[in-house]
């Protein structure tokens, strides 16, 4: 697992995440530097947003598997027009939408670190990096050369 | 054919809209709007304010069916209904809806109606949430992922991707809905043409988004009544009669961050062969097509999924004016639709496909027997529609 870290890459002002009952434990893991994504012990399911039971058996018995932190581009967006009044001098900032082989290709949301107006492949490799703030963890992603 | 089927049952017999003005212009309330365009399209349908029995909406409409039938004085009311899911998904299915409504015996003469006042009410494009998110939009928001645009952007993007299509499919939608709007006197964007090096140079919004590729916001309402066939045929118009209708969604498109298994969808791929089974007709057979653009990546990908075009052929479909009337092979959004008419949240699209149907469009398709709405693109639940003359 990955330890870099980054400062914000996103101005202040932006909103932050806070745990909801269902959620809490994502965002403590990210808080402890590891990310987390539901699965299922009885079927093997891995899920993610998170849900109260399991998509593919129903199971309510569901867990917390760690992932590696290393996936792959599947999508990403660059930003160009500002619709929050905080990004009015940030853009362009670039998204991606990072799949994770080893939980089973669920997908995460996040920010490509570095030049915003970087060329970017989908399919490129990339590595989780930690963005601490004074009550959570925002989950980032660098390509990895 | 199965007896559980709308199909043939129902028509079309009046629509209605008021003027459609720029975001926040509107001059009077939204509910004065919605009364506004649900009275017109009930006089065009030849019939009186107190044979209306029934309101059907989608997204929320803020416009309670009981306060317009208490403003409209109608005597009673036996079908009220929302169709669930923000923006426009539900738009076909309120027209689904009131025609099942319909059928059912439920009611005789039901509004399927849409009314927006954004300086009423604030606007769709701006991204929302406070210092704090929590649960699905905790996942996106804080990477500044929060409007619209940005949803589908990335949607888009992959579908384009895994199809190896250029910009210029987006480009091909966008300039026919503007070419068409140049000849509706009703379009916002009348006397305003774009040609395709002004599509290029307008502002990035969300690569591969540019400027033309998102829709208008808009204050107006549009209306439409639906009854029975057999009672249709002694109305004024011509009849337009309902062909089939779907609503839903696939398999966990509701999934939150961006989990959906099917991605690159515009979540038309398990209802487009069900309208076209219930219909009983083929893709090839629709003459013009009405398909609701949020953004252009939804049209492309709607054209796709409802079989009127392969992936692999899409770019040469989009460009090339095959789209455009009255020389291309399938004239879309023939009024301008949201790009370029005005965003009533593709109720303007449905009209659009009765005037077609009417034989009286100001791009009419000649000899157009039969049109498809669709709406939603990309978002969960969406609808469509076929219609006949």
């Amino acid at each position: 697992m990955s330890d870099s870290k980054t400062t914000s890459y996103m101005p202040e002002g932006m909103p932050l995440p806070a745990p909801n009952d269902l959620d809490a434990p994502f965002w403590e893991g990210t808080k402890n530097h590891k990310l987390l994504v539901q699965h299922c012990p009885k079927c093997g399911t891995f899920q993610f947003g998170p849900e109260w039971i399991c998509y593919n058996c129903r199971s309510e018995d569901i867990g917390w598997y760690e992932c590696s932190g290393k996936g792959k581009v599947y999508a990403f967006e660059r930003v160009w027009h500002p619709v929050h009044p905080a990004l009015k001098d940030r853009v362009p900032y670039l998204i991606v939408l990072v799949e994770l082989p080893d939980t089973g290709n669920v997908r995460m949301v996040g920010n490509l670190l570095g030049d915003p107006e970087q060329t970017v492949r989908i399919g490129d490799s990339v590595e989780v990096v930690w963005e601490d703030h004074e009550e959570v963890t925002l989950v980032q992603w660098r390509v990895v050369k | 054919m199965s007896d559980y089927t709308i199909k043939d049952k129902v028509a079309l017999v009046g629509i209605g809209e008021t003027q459609y003005y720029r975001a926040g212009q509107a001059p009077v309330s939204e509910f004065q709007l919605a009364l506004e365009a649900i009275q017109k399209a009930v006089a065009d349908a030849g019939l009186r304010i107190e044979d209306v029995d029934g309101f059907a909406s989608y997204s929320d409409d803020r416009n309670d069916p009981t306060h317009l039938a208490a403003a409209l004085g109608i005597p009673q009311i036996q079908f009220s209904n929302m169709h669930w899911g923000g923006g426009g998904g539900g738009m076909a299915g309120a027209v689904g809806n009131a025609a099942a409504a319909v059928v059912a015996g439920y009611a005789k003469h039901v509004v399927a109606f849409r009314a927006l006042a954004q300086g009423q009410f604030g606007r769709f494009g701006q991204g929302r949430g406070g210092a704090k998110v929590r649960g699905p939009l905790a996942y996106t928001a804080p990477y500044g992922l929060m409007s619209p645009a940005q949803m589908f952007a990335m949607k888009t993007q992959r579908f384009m991707h895994e199809h190896k299509i250029s910009q210029e499919a987006l480009a091909g939608i966008s300039l026919a809905s503007y070419k068409h709007a140049q000849r509706n006197p009703r379009a916002i964007m009348y006397g305003r043409p774009l040609d395709r090096q002004a599509y290029y140079n307008s502002r990035w919004i969300v690569e591969p988004f540019h400027l033309f590729d998102c829709c208008l916001e808009n204050d107006g309402a549009a209306a439409v009544v639906v009854t029975r066939a057999d009672r249709a045929r002694d109305l004024p118009h011509k009849p337009v009669y309902l062909m089939a209708a779907a609503q839903g969604t696939g398999f966990r498109q509701g999934a939150s961050a961006h989990n959906a298994p099917d991605y690159a969808t515009s979540n038309f791929k398990t209802l487009a062969p069900r309208l076209f089974e219930m219909a009983e007709i083929a893709p090839k057979d629709v003459d013009v097509a009405q398909i609701y653009e949020n953004f252009t990546g939804g049209v492309l990908m709607s054209l796709v999924e409802h079989g009127l075009c392969c992936a692999e052929e899409a770019e040469a479909f989009c460009t090339g004016g095959n789209l455009e009337w009255p020389n291309g092979g399938l004239p879309l959004n023939t009024s301008g639709g949201n790009l370029a008419e005005a965003y009533m949240h593709g109720l303007e699209l449905t009209l659009e496909g009765v005037r077609q149907m009417r034989g009286d469009s100001t791009c009419q398709v000649q000899d157009a027997r039969i049109c498809l709405v669709a709406a939603g693109p990309m978002v969960s639940p969406v609808s469509n529609l076929l219609l006949r003359n």
